[in-house]
């Protein structure tokens, strides 16, 4: 089973995504700040991991530079989730080593599922 | 720092971009302007003065006060003017902070509702599911509005990104129109479509000129009665394309023309027919069009339609591509 890690400060998204990503078959980590969420994804070396930017404790971008600077972690796809959209915001972290950029305000709840899937080609 | 304080304030070009206004308009700048002025004035009072009137004593007196008080009077001006100026400045701010902090309860809310009515939590009757509809409805009306208010807060700041690239105004107008052909149908309203053959392309930021159209076709569509028609027509133009688009609706009563691009504004007779709308579409639109380098107007009757033009400049380096 693939093991999805969700940085990701919102309680309710978290549960949303944990239900529907739980459903389609993988076990879902989660993480409520950017300090946690580099931890866990050390320890638990996830398949996939989904990102928020605006974090408490480390901003999402320092969180997706230290995890590709970390040879254990550079090749986990991540794919960053966030309200930000403004251009530069979108080339830094693709920059930095993301492998998808989904603004949430422009995403169904199926678009996100598919787009965690193409990550894990599936 | 009083010291301090001062030299921030003679740092025009910060000043001018702190409240996002041209140098001209800058309260800093034409309380520097209107002082060297009222200097100027002194001078030539005092010169003038000294040589009709015999006691240079008197002159001076009298110029001194007339100085004092005008450089008093025209300090409370511009003070004021920059309190309208930080008024103006935060109101932007305000809007651009609370449209940011709705985004994350708006996309909570919307997933949420998504994941209830896809039917993964379990079977809904009918009867919930057409007021989940409802919901799911007014979340998306709810996040056009906060897009459209960050993009005002956006166009107000001077911050609307525009990244221009080269493409095919024809192509633009024939998705959009694909896209809101099934909302044109349902309304009974015939979207007829003309584009001049080997049209060139324009040099302009893809997604805003598709946002662009989208408003003014939904507008078209959305203001004609049923039966009636919107027609779309683009054309070569020295150094762009012009692109028009003409409907058979309600039209724009005389005394509304003039402030139909202003934003927040919406025509009584719109409000009659509908009274979705934010009144921040054609600010937007114009916005956009203006700040790609192109003009934008219309022309419009009561009763009868209305119709826009506007024109976006052709590849980089064209006449009218420069801005």
């Amino acid at each position: 089973m693939k093991k999805i890690l969700f940085i990701e400060d919102e309680s309710a998204l978290q549960k949303t995504f944990s239900e529907v990503l739980t459903q389609e078959g993988y076990q879902m980590l989660s993480a409520l700040d950017g300090e946690e969420g580099l931890r866990t994804a050390k320890s638990a070396k996830p398949d996939l991991i989904l990102l928020d930017l605006i974090l408490p404790k480390l901003h999402g971008f320092e969180v997706l530079k230290a995890l590709k600077e970390d040879p254990a972690t550079k090749d986990i796809p991540i794919i960053v989730l966030t309200n930000l959209e403004s251009t530069s915001d979108v080339e830094k972290a693709l920059e930095l080593g993301a492998t998808t950029y989904l603004v949430k305000a422009s995403y169904d709840l199926e678009d996100v599922v598919k787009k965690v899937k193409d990550a894990l080609n599936e | 720092m009083p010291f301090q304080e001062i030299i921030d304030q003679l740092n025009f070009p910060a000043q001018c971009k702190k409240y996002g206004l041209p140098l001209r308009n800058c309260p800093q700048f034409l309380f520097l302007i209107m002082g060297g002025a009222i200097g100027v004035t002194a001078l030539v009072t005092y010169n003038l003065g000294t040589r009709y009137f015999v006691d240079p004593n008197t002159v001076a007196l009298i110029v001194m006060f007339l100085t004092v008080l005008l450089f008093t009077i025209s300090f409370s001006i511009i003070r004021s003017l920059e309190r309208i100026a930080e008024a103006n400045r935060m109101k932007s701010e305000f809007i651009s902070i609370v449209s940011h902090q709705l985004r994350s309860p708006l996309s909570n809310l919307k997933w949420s509702t998504e994941l209830l009515s896809s039917g993964r939590l379990g079977e809904i009757p009918r009867k919930q599911g057409e007021y989940l509809q409802i919901i799911e409805e007014n979340i998306i009306r709810m996040g056009e509005l906060v897009s459209d208010l960050l993009m005002v807060s956006r166009i107000e700041q001077g911050k609307l990104p525009l990244e221009k690239t080269t493409f095919s105004l024809v192509d633009v107008a024939e998705q959009i129109i694909n896209k809101i052909k099934p909302f044109a149908q349902a309304s009974n309203v015939e979207i007829i479509f003309e584009a001049q053959p080997n049209l060139k392309p324009v040099f302009a930021d893809l997604s805003q000129t598709k946002s662009a159209i989208e408003n003014l076709l939904d507008n078209a569509v959305r203001y004609t009665k049923a039966r009636g028609q919107v027609k779309i027509k683009i054309e070569q133009r020295r150094g762009g394309l012009l692109f028009m688009i003409k409907d058979s609706g309600v039209g724009i009563p005389t005394n509304d023309q003039k402030h139909i691009f202003q934003k927040f504004f919406r025509s009584a007779n719109v409000l009659k027919h509908q009274t979705q709308g934010s009144g921040l579409g054609l600010y937007i639109v114009k916005s956009i069009i203006e700040k790609s380098g192109g003009r934008i107007w219309f022309n419009s009757r009561e009763g009868e339609g209305t119709t826009f033009w506007f024109t976006l400049p052709a590849e980089k380096g064209e006449a009218n591509g420069r801005k």
